[in-house]
Formats: C-alpha cells, structure tokens, sequence
C-alpha cells in the first residue's frame, strides 16, 4: 500500500455547527446513538457476550462428551445445544463482531466523519439484541427450540422440528436483516465517504474486504430468508418445496441454504484477511508485500465462492459431471487463498520482527488457518469426502478456519486497535498469557479430532464408541481451557478501559493509515472535514 | 472525488431506529406465535403482530418526516444525496436476489426435482419404487401423492396484469420526465394514473387468486406447482403493494410542492422501485405463466 500523509493537523475533534458536543451521557446515548463508534462499540460488547453465551453451550456439549454414554443431558436437549451453539457463533458473535470492527474503523481509515447512513446503522445493531432473545427464548418453550443442525436441513426442520420453529425463522428473518442494512452501510460509505485522494488502490485491505465482504452479505442473505420462509411455509401452510410427495426435493434445500451457506463462509473470513494485512506489515516495520495481488486475490475469493456450494454436499446425490464441477472449482480456491499466506509471509521476511500479542495472534492466524485451509482441501475431493463427510473431522476442519481463523484475528484487532479505542495500553503480559493459554488448548481441542473424524467419529452425536473415548476426553479438557481463557481476555479487556499507560496517537512504530493519525482515545467525532490524503 | 472537503450531515441521537426495533421484535414474536397458534384457540399471536405493524407504521412515518424534514430544510448536500441512491440501489439489488431464491426454487423443481421423480437421469428406480403412476409434467397438475390440480393459463388476467403493469411503468417514466421539465400539472396526472394502474393490478390479483382457490382447485398447498406460484406471484404483490402506498406518498408530497428537478432522490427511488416490480413481474410472466 502506498504511502498515506496528511495536511491537516493531527487533531480532528473541531466541532461543527450541528448538535455535536462529545457524547451524551446515561444509557440512552447508546440507545438512541448514530455515532459510528458507539454502535461499533455495542456491537463489539454484544458480540463478546453471544461468545461467552455460544462457548458455554459448547462447553455442554464438550462435558456430554467426555465420556461415552449418555451421562448430563437428553439427547434432544444436546442437538438443541449443537444447533443453537452454531447459530449463536455464526450470527451472534463472528458476523456483529466484524460489522463492530467496520463500524469503528472502516470511517476513520477513509477519513470520513461517520458512516454513510447513522439513523439505519442504529436500526442493524439493534435488532439484533431482540432477534437473540427470541432465538434463545425457544429454548424455554415447550418441546425445546432448534435441534435440527445451525444448517437446519428439511425434513428435519419441516416434518420433525419442534413447534417453536416458526421463532427460528423469524429470528433469522431479522438476523438477515440487520446484516443486509450494515452491509449497505459499509458498501455506500466506502463508494461514498472516502477522503479527496483516498483511491481505491490507497485503501486500506480491512477496507477492501470488507467491502468484497458487505457485497457478498447483501447478494446472500436474501437467500437466506427465501430459504427459512420456504422452510416455514412448509411446516405451517402445507406447501411442498423440500417433500417430494408434492413434486419437491429435500435436496433442494440443501442446494438453496448453500448457495447461501458457502458464500457465508467466506463472509466469515474475508474481515480477517483484512485484519491480518494491517497487522503483519505493522509488527513487521515493512509494506505489505503484494498489496494488489491481495485485493484481486479477495476478489477471486468472493466470486468462486458463487461456484461450489455443491461441494457441501458430494454424498447426498448429484451427477458425476457436477460433483467434478463443483470439486475442481473448490480446489481452485486455494489459489488466491495461497496468495495471500505467500504474501503475509513475503511481508515478514526479513522485516524487524517484534511479536506484541496482535502479532502473536496475527502468526497464530497465519498458521492455524492454513491448516484449516488444508484439511478444506482434502474434504474438496470428492471420493475423500464420501468417507469424511459429517464426520468429526469436518468439525475440525471449519473450527480451525473459524475458532483460529475468524476469532482469532477478531483478537488479533481486538489487542491492535484497543489502544486508539480506549486512549489505554492493554496489559502486555496478561494478553501474552492470553494468547499462549488459548493457542495451546485450542490445538488440544481441534486437533485430535482429525483424528476422531478420520477414525469415523460422526458429528453431532451425544454418544460415542468406547474407542473413541481417550480422545475425546483429551478434547474436552482442550475445551474447557479454551473456555477458560477467554475469560482472560474479558479481563484484559476491562482493565485496559479502565486505565493503564496512556497510549500515544500511534502505539505500534510500523502502523500505517488514518486511523494512527488521530488521538488516542479517538475522539467522538473524527474527520468531520476530510482530510487530504496524497 | 469531486466532492472536496464537503460537509456531511451526520444526524444527532434519534428514537427512530429503537421504535422501529421494538416494532420488528412484536412482528417476529407475534408471527411466530400466530403460526404456531394455527390449529388452537389462541389468538394472542395476531393481536401482538397486529401491534409490532402499527408500531412499524408509526416509525415508518415518523421516521420519513424527519428525513423529508431535514430535506426540506436544505441540510443535505449532494454526497448525501449520493448516499441515500446508491442505498436505495443496493436494497433492490438485495431483493432480487430474495426473488432468485424462488425463482430458483422454481427452475429446481422443474428442470430437476420433478423429472427425477419420473424416473430421469439415473432414477428410474426411485420412479419404480417410490410413485411408479407418477408422471412428470410441467405444470405439475398431479403430484406424486395424488393432489391435483389446474394450471393458470397465461391468457386472459395475466396477461391484462402484464399490460397493466408494463403501462404503469411508462407512465410513471412520463411523471418523472415532466418533474425533471417542471411541469408539475402533467407530473401529478401521470403519477396519478401510475397509482390508479396499480390498484387495478392488485384488484386483478384479487380476481386472480379468488379464482384459483374457489373454481381451480390451485392452492398454496397444491404441489410445487402451487406453492411457487403462490409465493412468487404472493411476495411480488405484497411488492406492488408497497410501491403503491410509496407512491402515493409521493404524490401527497408533489401536492404540497415537494420535489425540484436537481432535487427529488424520494421520487427517483420510488421510480427505481417501481421499475424493477416491473421487471420481476415480466419474468414471473414468463417462468410461472407463460413457459
């Protein structure tokens, strides 16, 4: 990326005529906000909250499974935790998180004053709270909530799901709203806001995925709600699209939710592609190596993930010709994505490397999601598959692209940018401890169960073999420690709010773009005039 | 950038947003209910969505005055106006891909589903064993469990529909041009009879509909045949009728004066809106009715 310089002084926090005096004060402020960073801030915090709420669901399911046998709870009550833990993960905490992220950052990268449209920014934060807290009351209701998979495969979730379905729907229905309006949020700020001089190849790579990102969330997540109405007509009005006494096809609804599903994957990735291109050249002290290949390789991504939803789903029947279709474009993927790793590790070679915790996680990131991206590969061949599938080493594989991948670098920009948010250094030391306690029991966790999954351990089962059981409980305990550390970082996160070494403007040497330009804490209205950016 | 060093208004804390999240939370939390509640006594769904859509409502207004509102009072400049197209651009791009969700539902279970079943490709044991009488025709008058059914012909309502609907949109290009050209006599005339056209399209679906349930035997829950028509002719209504109420507010607003040449995002984006109900109107005619 080429170099950013400024005129204008380091200060932007000049108020202008309207109404703008700092923040108001009282619970309403974050009510009733439109400014970017408090709604990136409550959707940051909200996420965090569905985190711990998702993680101790897996914590029930990793306790279930510690033994072989049926021991804590019934079966349907696990399915309903495997199923509300997925969608809790996906919509709660990954997707807002990166939306917090895009709401804080994506205007002070461009030096815009806020986001394009403040009122609607308010309205996709909060209805999400209320979409969680039906989806979570469904739990309550009688006959249980959504046991059916985060998937929710018909018949499953049309002939045999509980009576609360229709609150599953709906709370997806909102869900899909609230991330279409942030993703036009995101795309009409970064068509529309940016700073005289910020060209699109000056853009910062957190701003190109996600713009690549928020076109993919608004291209998809119709769908998503085509496919949850299809679902609840189904149940409720007697319509026929997934039972093929009526002339439909369960496959079809497979072939509906991953035209959806797979581009939703990539959703939940490309934010951190961008996270880790600002982070590495930062610890680095270096550019970043291969900036345009990085954002044509982002590109790439995001339309072959239109091409291969069908690899989801080899065993469930297609013709040859497709599933050969569907593998060779799924195998291609790897292209970009190795254009990336290559140029993450292009960007530290030979740089004056110093590894803070953000560049701990940003080396962890590079690692561990490579080898998730890996095990991704061997699942895109088709005759493999057929032994994999639904498997334990499935389960593996998409916790080490999203636990390793998405969160870790959500932690990654959480420990960078915490500094420019709280106007605080975080503590050094309880974030490194952070970040070894976690790395290390994450791999307890995922990585044995490749090898549960190769052995033929299938997902989504609340009882096991008794060969599986040594490995399991080896996970579980990787389990419990992951949950454990979390905790840490809730710690971390606390205490570097409430005080700690003032943090200079720019805290990291190797830093680069606007946001580095302004104070730290930033104030509460930045770049209401643009800055020049040459 | 052409733009340079403009001032962009960011609005102060607004009530808006949280109105109208309380109003989505009654809607999903009585639908929910409601559905669940189909085969019982209870009705505390209805009442509780009835109340999430007056809230909605409620917002909706009070929302648009306030934007009209600062509009009006010249706080906008042309980046917003930018902001405000461009989002409006992106959200019809968002609902046809909710209509390529049917649509492809529909293409499925016709070029694929459907065949399957009558034994295509490598299935003709699935026919054997699973419907051996079933045949598979396009309509699908008779399903594999023995519902049938009529199929709607193109000609006679459809058709009148696709005039009708086809009409509306050259005459509300017609509005548009006469409001670019300040000739705001001719301007309400022809959004006028852009509205009045829209009405009678719902009218005729009414028609339609009532028709298909009382003399065809063709129902939601009448096979694939009639669950894709149902939603796809069912969610473009409830689209015509949302341009409708959209543009009759925008004729309220050409009434009080409302609307320059330079300045007229509202209208563009209720014209934009307009146009591309149209267009899935032009397709539904093809792949439900016609083909």
């Amino acid at each position: 990326m080429s170099t950013i310089t400024q005129d204008a002084p380091a200060a932007h926090d000049d108020h202008h005529d309207d109404h703008h005096h700092g923040a108001p004060k009282g619970l309403m402020r974050w009510v009733l906000t439109t400014n970017h960073k408090d709604i990136g801030t409550l959707y940051l915090w909200f996420s965090f909250i569905m985190f711990l709420t998702g993680g101790a669901m897996a914590m029930v399911i990793r306790a279930e499974l510690f033994q072989p046998g049926l021991q804590l709870v019934d079966p349907n009550f696990f399915n309903q935790m495997t199923t509300v833990h997925g969608l809790i993960m996906v919509f709660g905490a990954v997707m807002p998180a990166f939306t917090g992220l895009a709401n804080w950052l994506i205007p002070m990268m461009i030096g815009a004053p806020d986001m394009a449209l403040p009122r609607m920014n308010n309205w996709s934060f909060w209805i999400l709270p209320f979409a969680f807290a039906i989806l979570l009351s469904s739990l309550f209701m009688e006959g249980g909530g959504p046991n059916f998979g985060w998937t929710f495969y018909a018949p499953l979730s049309t002939t045999y799901s509980p009576d609360s379905t229709a609150l599953f729907v709906f709370s997806v229905h909102i869900m899909g709203i609230s991330s279409i309006m942030g993703a036009i949020n995101v795309v009409v700020t970064i068509v529309n806001m940016r700073a005289p001089g910020m060209t699109w190849m000056k853009l910062p790579l957190f701003v190109w995925t996600w713009l690549i990102t928020a076109f993919l969330l608004i291209a998809v997540m119709p769908v998503l709600a085509g496919t949850v109405t299809m679902v609840l007509t189904d149940k409720y009005f007697g319509t026929s699209f997934f039972d093929a006494a009526g002339g439909g096809d369960p496959v079809m609804f497979q072939h509906i939710f991953w035209f959806f599903g797979h581009p939703e994957v990539y959703i939940m990735i490309l934010p951190s592609f961008g996270i880790i291109s600002a982070i590495v050249p930062a610890f680095s002290r270096k550019p970043l190596f291969g900036y345009s290949s990085m954002v044509y390789a982002t590109a790439s991504i995001a339309i072959l993930s239109f091409l291969v939803w069908a690899h989801h789903m080899f065993t469930t029947g297609m013709p040859v010709f497709a599933e050969l279709f569907f593998m060779y474009c799924t195998m291609l993927i790897a292209v970009p994505t190795g254009v990336k790793v290559f140029n993450w590790v292009a960007t530290m070679w030979r740089g004056s490397l110093t590894f803070e915790t953000p560049m701990l996680f940003a080396v962890a990131f590079i690692i561990l999601f490579t080898i998730g991206g890996f095990s991704g590969l061997m699942l895109a061949i088709t005759p493999v598959d057929f032994q994999y599938h639904d498997t334990y080493f499935v389960v593996a594989h998409f916790h080490y692209v999203l636990v390793t991948g998405a969160i870790f670098s959500i932690m990654a920009a959480a420990y960078y940018w915490l500094p420019k948010w709280t106007g605080n250094m975080y503590d050094e030391k309880l974030g490194k401890i952070h970040f070894w306690c976690s790395t290390i029991s994450v791999n307890v966790l995922f990585f044995p169960m490749h090898f549960l999954g190769l052995a033929g351990m299938p997902r989504r089962i609340p009882d096991y073999a008794i060969q599986f059981a040594d490995v399991n409980q080896i996970v579980s305990i990787g389990g419990f420690a992951f949950g454990l550390s979390q905790l840490i970082f809730l710690a971390v996160v606390i205490k570097c709010i409430r005080g700690g070494e003032k943090a200079a403007a720019k805290p990291w040497d190797g830093a680069e773009g606007l946001e580095w330009t302004i104070a730290s804490p930033a104030p509460y209205h930045s770049f209401t005039t643009p800055p020049e950016v040459k | 950038m052409n733009a340079k060093h403009e001032h962009y208004y960011v609005p102060a804390q607004s009530a808006w947003p949280i109105i109208g999240a309380i109003g989505l939370f009654l809607i999903a939390v009585g639908a929910g209910s409601y559905v669940t509640q189909l085969e019982t006594e209870q009705t505390s769904g209805g009442y509780i969505l009835t109340a999430g859509i007056a809230v909605i409502i409620y917002m909706i207004f009070g929302w648009f005055r306030t934007v009209i509102n600062e509009s009006m009072s010249g706080l906008y400049s042309q980046q917003m106006d930018r902001s405000f197209r461009q989002g409006m651009s992106w959200f019809i791009f968002s609902e046809v891909m909710f209509f390529v969700a049917f649509f492809g539902a529909l293409l499925y279970a016709r070029m694929i589903a459907v065949p399957w079943l009558g034994g295509a490709s490598n299935n003709a044991m699935t026919h054997e064993v699973l419907w051996p009488t079933f045949e598979a025709v396009w309509p699908l008058i008779k399903t594999p469990d023995g519902t049938t059914t009529e199929a709607m012909p193109w000609t006679g309502l459809p058709l009148y529909n696709t005039l009708i609907l086809l009409a509306s949109s050259v005459t509300l290009h017609f509005a548009h041009v006469s409001l670019e050209k300040s000739k705001r006599q001719a301007l309400t005339a022809w959004l006028a009879i852009t509205i009045l056209l829209g009405i009678g399209f719902l009218f005729l679906q009414v028609e339609e509909y009532i028709h298909a349930y009382q003399e065809m035997g063709l129902t939601l829950a009448s096979g694939v045949y009639g669950n894709t028509f149902f939603l796809l002719t069912g969610f473009h209504g409830m689209h015509v009728t949302l341009g409708t109420v959209f543009l009759l507010v925008l004729f309220f607003r050409v009434l009080k004066g409302h609307f320059t040449p330079e300045n007229h995002f509202a209208f563009q984006a209720g014209s934009w809106y307009w146009h591309f109900v149209d267009v899935v109107w032009l397709c539904l005619f093809v792949f439900v009715y016609v083909l």
